[in-house]
């Protein structure tokens, strides 16, 4: 059924538990989130319980059980940041594409995670936006930005 | 094999990888995450455009980040028979412009950034050099020695700076035990936090007697506000890999692990390249060198947890479970990763052991203070000037670091505070300013080393607001382990949010609650402290406390007064439309994103305070400056 998931398992032949988050992470690089089913065959490769899984995937920052946006939008909260104003940044975005931090739109074009520090403090505020970052941002420039987005994905579905 | 020709390069062929002197034009551009965030990749399509449409014959380099962020993107351009020099600020739009006027001849001095003085090439004239330069010539760069000078993909140019010469001459005349005093004489401490002896590390875990013995870089630079592992290993990665190699051989290590963030693609893809070249040249994989010697270096990626900077976490989360904290004793340096001895060392750390092994440790030692060796690399950022990475000896003042090398507070705003050490450090405020860099000194002003995180904050910045936002940073990460830790954090969070909470959005006691809570900081704070098991526990309040100490009256202010002095924190404003300034142009109204503003046109407008978000739109969109917040 997920086949990405069973082509990632294959590379990891008779592998012990401290391949578990490595198998987790290319998942996630593959498909975007880690679905059920994929924690499933994790869970039947390593011979490791499906609780056991969530209990580790659901501890890191990094792991998603919810599909992501087209364009996933990557807000930073360093210190840094915080100090130049993302919090209105992240507010502003939330309002923008009436979204919040962590979901993702219906439509499927857009998604906002919360990160702790992308380590571009000379930047601050910065997002990054599928690994493209934009740094010194001020709320008229994040319109124009995801404004920017729209357009491309516009294009794009056409 | 290979490595005969990386060791038999001849005087001339390394002078040529140094580029002392060129044979044609080299166009370097720095292409590390922060100037990447900044548009080096605009600014290298540019280059590359215009070299292709004027058919000059030159190279381009993308190298790492020479640390001043704030000027970035950053281009060099080295003539034949010329000084290289930098250019700030150069966008794709800029590049073909400063392109032509360096080949012609008549660069634009207020341009340029500064010029690599050689001694044999000549110079531009009122460029200025790196001794010259004010956040260049107060630092001292050791670790940062190649970043942004070098091409980081190139073994060679790491080599023609005097790389692998440690390596080199350690595996063919020292024994590991020798290596081992070094470091100890050296006095080089962690530079990731703790600051615990590394020697004492490596004598620990050299005194077990295992099969097997690890080594763990840690690169889990989880610390908002730090970047200085990002950019060594973006910039310079084989400078890591030969500290791992000579911290391997000490400890008797062969298999050695990088944890490293998930959020550093660049640097993870940048390791991935050198640890691949530097097996192809023997410098990592079966006889090192051709010594006895063997090392197998593995990359794990991080996966976003914060407390995994934690030695014992960390080795939870490569082992693949949960990255929660275990009791020491034992000590990794015993019982660590899969149960053998392990020692875990910092990237910057790991990036000293060449300087000390090319130098000596007496000359090592001979630079900083009593406790505290060698240089620091701070990561400046937040509302100073010069944002970017500064290297310094050990002994720096703030202040020199803050406003001489950082050029002091953006927009001529007022100084507040730096923030040091991240979550887990302290504030210092203007008095301590002229505190020494040393692992003592800040810690007897209620702050710590850290790993380097130096963020500025001036007269806009609130102080609670500050330690809010810590707060829940420390609350999300805490592991759950420990219930001080666990619950204590959020309670506290809770108290914090209570004193920024607006009068109208409190309900029942909670007006009552927020006089009691503020009494309960440093009790609670007390209690987290000293019955949490890990550094993350025990240094999770100093935020708080340090605030609470230096800025008393701020916390004041918001229980007693119920205003926020910097006007940061946003339910505590109240925004007012000055009704004789208002032309009633309808700018505020069209701008406000919860239609708070009422009136007609060409007459003055007024705000519904219930509505209103304070997100501050009307203040930046209204040109008579009408309207006001208290």
């Amino acid at each position: 059924m997920n086949t990405v998931t069973t082509q990632i398992l294959t590379k990891y032949p008779g592998a012990g538990r401290d391949k578990l988050i490595p198998i987790l992470q290319e998942v996630q690089e593959a498909d975007g989130y880690i679905s059920k089913e994929a924690v499933a065959l994790i869970g039947r490769h390593l011979g490791l319980a499906a609780s056991k899984i969530y209990g580790v995937a659901t501890f890191y920052n990094q792991f998603r059980f919810k599909p992501k946006g087209a364009y996933h939008i990557m807000v930073c909260r360093g210190t840094a940041c915080h100090v130049k104003g993302s919090a209105d940044i992240l507010s502003a975005l939330e309002r923008l594409l009436q979204l919040k931090a962590g979901d993702t739109s219906r439509d499927g074009r857009f998604s906002i995670e919360v990160v702790a520090c992308i380590g571009a403090c000379g930047l601050a505020p910065v997002i990054c936006v599928n690994g493209e970052y934009h740094g010194k941002l001020t709320v008229d420039k994040l319109e124009k930005i995801i404004e920017s987005y729209r357009q491309r994905e516009a294009a794009h579905g056409n | 094999m290979a490595t005969d020709t990386l060791f038999s390069l001849g005087a001339d062929a390394l002078k040529k990888l140094r580029r002392e002197s060129v044979d044609r034009p080299v166009i370097f551009v720095g292409a590390g995450t922060c100037g990447l965030g900044a548009g080096a990749a605009q600014t290298l399509d540019a280059v590359r455009k215009w070299i292709t449409v004027n058919a000059v014959a030159a190279d381009i380099v993308e190298t790492g980040c020479i640390g001043l962020c704030a000027e970035e993107p950053l281009m060099d351009v080295q003539l034949p028979g010329r000084t290289r020099i930098s250019f700030k600020k150069v966008t794709g739009e800029k590049a073909p412009k400063i392109l032509e006027s360096v080949f012609t001849g008549t660069v634009d001095a207020k341009a340029a950034l500064v010029q690599f003085d050689d001694g044999v090439n000549k110079g531009w004239d009122g460029v200025p050099t790196f001794a010259e330069h004010p956040f260049f010539k107060r630092q001292t760069r050791w670790v940062l020695k190649n970043c942004g000078v070098i091409d980081p993909e190139s073994l060679e140019e790491y080599r023609a700076h005097g790389g692998y010469e440690a390596l080199r001459k350690t595996l063919s005349g020292i024994t590991p035990a020798e290596a081992v005093e070094t470091v100890l004489k050296s006095g080089l401490r962690g530079r990731g936090g703790g600051g615990f002896p590394t020697g004492k590390k490596w004598q620990f875990a050299r005194a077990e007697k295992s099969d097997l013995k690890y080594l763990i870089c840690n690169a889990d630079e989880g610390d908002p506000g730090a970047f200085m592992d990002r950019a060594v290993i973006e910039g310079d990665p084989y400078r890591l890999l030969e500290g791992m190699a000579l911290a391997a051989y000490a400890i008797g290590a062969r298999e050695a692990y990088i944890y490293i963030r998930a959020e550093y693609p660049l640097a993870v893809e940048r390791l991935e390249r050198a640890i691949a070249c530097a097996e192809k040249h023997g410098l990592l994989g079966e006889r090192i060198l051709g010594s006895d010697f063997s090392l197998h270096v593995h990359i794990k990626m991080g996966a976003g947890a914060f407390v995994c900077g934690e030695e014992t976490a960390l080795i939870n989360s490569i082992e693949g479970k949960r990255g929660m904290p275990r009791p020491r004793p034992p000590f990794p340096a015993v019982k660590g990763l899969f149960g053998r001895p392990t020692v875990i060392n910092n990237v910057e750390t790991l990036a000293n052991i060449p300087v000390i092994f090319a130098h000596g440790a007496e000359w090592f030692a001979q630079v900083g203070t009593a406790a505290s060796k060698g240089t620091k690399v701070f990561a400046l950022s937040g509302k100073v000037v010069n944002t970017g990475l500064v290297e310094v000896v050990m002994g720096t003042t703030i202040r020199e670091i803050v406003f001489a090398i950082g050029g002091g507070i953006e927009h001529g705003a007022a100084f507040k505070a730096v923030q040091i050490g991240g979550p887990s450090g302290g504030c210092i405020p203007e008095a301590n300013l002229d505190t020494e860099i040393d692992y003592e000194k800040l810690k007897t002003v209620g702050a710590m080393m850290g790993s380097g995180g130096l963020v500025v904050m001036d007269e806009h910045t609130c102080m609670v607001d500050v330690a809010k936002f810590f707060m829940d940073f420390i609350q999300r990460e805490s592991c759950g382990k420990c219930i001080p830790c666990r619950e204590g954090t959020r309670r506290m969070l809770e108290i914090l949010q209570s004193i920024t909470r607006s009068r109208k959005n409190e309900t029942g006691e909670q007006a009552l609650q927020r006089f009691q809570g503020v009494m309960q900081l440093t009790e609670l704070a007390e209690v987290i402290r000293s019955t949490s098991l890990c550094g993350l526990g025990q240094t999770a309040p100093n935020p708080v406390l340090s605030t609470l100490k230096w800025f008393r009256d701020e916390y004041d202010a918001h229980v007693y007064d119920r205003k926020c002095p910097a006007g940061a924190c946003k339910e505590l404003l109240s925004y007012r439309i000055v009704e004789p300034l208002c032309k009633g142009c309808t700018l505020c109204a069209k701008k406000c994103p919860v239609g708070a503003i009422k009136g007609a046109a060409k007459s003055p407008h007024y705000i519904i305070e219930e509505k209103c978000i304070r997100c501050g739109a009307c203040i930046a969109a209204c040109p008579f400056k009408a309207i006001e917040t208290e």
